[in-house]
């Protein structure tokens, strides 16, 4: 199969059964797509597929067959200056441990991508998605505002 | 926490597929969405032989208006469901079913066809499609035929449509479509499956006299499903509150919950009751 991730485009052989967060992780090495409940429900493992948000534990390696995959490594500009999204997560404390922090993210830029003005409980709605067993939602939430209210920067 | 191995195949026509499905011997899975599958896969609740990914078959894509009927291709994903223009002017409750469904990254994946299919007995579409009438069109290796939607469920996690049958299309009767509609859902969470979940239409004449009604629940035990003494409690009427007292006290004699983590048998009986009123108020106030 071959995928484009992160505008670098692969080409593997990997069995069918493989989960897309396991090839990321495993095979191309990208471990900031993180593998929490593998059913679903966390929101951890959430990637961009085509520029839409999919689980990477619900989708098998063949599927992401000439796909285009965004992972958190692809938020990043070119000297690894973070995207503004994730300065905002670090200036308001928006992650304890990180390990739901890829998720949050990429839901987050999803929304904003969507929805570049969103009311608190737009915000929260959409990070309903993904859970943090920190509970840091507040700060999370509040990095996302202020995100959204800085405006202006490429959701794409 | 991963799926058992299987064969995988990607079939690009429908033809195609259905051969796939028909193989003696070997369970196969058709893998729409995976929004439902790929979790019981991954937990090895279902561990089939071979997995037939329908995602490059054509014939199952595609919203159309034909005649009195809105035909959607099975493989609509709810987001599509959602926002597409077509569906929302003509469907309006299966449209406003569709948000209620999980999240955006569920949404971009699960698909119609797969949640019928799936048959959850607390999911918000299929509850949708029995206030609407649809007829679900499968096909085979066999040949094709036509489900009235009242017909497809048959018990939790269960339905009429056999394992070499492919649901390839659902369509819904534009004249149920445009009646005023109420669509009441318990969940813990948003995005969480539904507890209990109510769908209702109603068509109501310039005298406020009620001409005909649908109500459909889920999440009471068992299949979803209509409940036609509820519906005939409000048609000749002009849903007065007696007549809507009628409605709800034939839901709770039709309803048969089961007690689990999340509620009582008290508790849910108490919110399907409640839920059918509040689809009623909402199907009201919208006409």
């Amino acid at each position: 199969m071959r995928c484009t991730v992160n505008g670098t485009s692969h080409r593997l052989d990997v069995e069918p059964r493989r989960l897309a967060v396991d090839v990321l992780r495993e095979n191309l090495g990208l471990t900031g797509t993180h593998a929490g409940c593998e059913h679903g429900v966390c929101g951890a493992c959430t990637i961009l597929l085509d520029g839409e948000p999919v689980r990477s534990c619900l989708l098998f390696a063949p599927q992401l067959d000439g796909r285009d995959v965004r992972t958190v490594e692809g938020l990043a500009g070119p000297g690894d200056e973070l995207h503004p999204l994730q300065q905002s997560f670090g200036a308001h404390h928006g992650l304890q441990c990180g390990f739901c922090t890829p998720g949050m993210l990429l839901t987050a830029l999803d929304l904003l991508g969507h929805n570049p003005t969103p009311t608190r409980d737009e915000v929260r709605e959409a990070l309903s998605a993904n859970l943090c067993r920190c509970t840091g939602y507040q700060q999370i939430v509040d990095a996302v505002m202020d995100s959204s209210r800085g405006g202006a920067f490429d959701c794409t | 926490m991963k799926p058992a191995p299987f064969h995988y195949e990607r079939p690009t026509s429908l033809a195609e597929a259905l051969d796939l499905l028909a193989a003696d011997g070997v369970e196969t899975k058709a893998l729409a969405g995976g929004q439902s599958l790929v979790p019981l896969m991954n937990l090895r609740l279902a561990r089939p032989d071979v997995l037939v990914d329908l995602d490059a078959v054509a014939e199952l894509r595609g919203i159309s208006r034909s005649g009195d009927q809105v035909r959607i291709g099975a493989l609509t994903r709810h987001e599509q469901t959602a926002t597409d223009a077509l569906v929302r002017e003509r469907l309006p409750l299966l449209a406003h079913a569709a948000v209620h469904i999980g999240h955006r990254a569920i949404r971009t994946r699960g698909t119609l066809g797969g949640s019928l299919a799936h048959a959850d007995p607390a999911a918000e579409l299929p509850v949708a499609s029995l206030a609407l009438g649809a007829e679900v069109d499968v096909a085979s290796a066999r040949g094709a035929r036509t489900i009235p939607i009242a017909e497809l469920f048959d018990g939790p996690l269960s339905t009429t449509v056999a394992d070499d049958e492919l649901i390839v299309a659902v369509r819904y009767p534009v004249d149920a479509g445009r009646r005023p509609f109420g669509f009441a859902e318990l969940a813990r969470r948003h995005g969480d499956f539904a507890l209990t979940v109510a769908a209702v239409t109603l068509s109501v004449d310039g005298d406020g006299g009620c001409r005909a009604a649908t109500v459909a629940l889920g999440g009471i035990g068992g299949s979803p499903r209509l409940v036609g003494p509820a519906a005939r409690a409000l048609i000749g009427t002009r849903i007065d509150p007696a007549a809507v007292e009628l409605a709800v006290a034939s839901v709770d004699d039709a309803v048969r919950p089961v007690a689990d983590l999340h509620g009582s048998v008290a508790y849910r009986r108490a919110m399907a009751a409640l839920l059918t009123r509040q689809a009623i108020a909402m199907a009201r106030g919208a006409r």
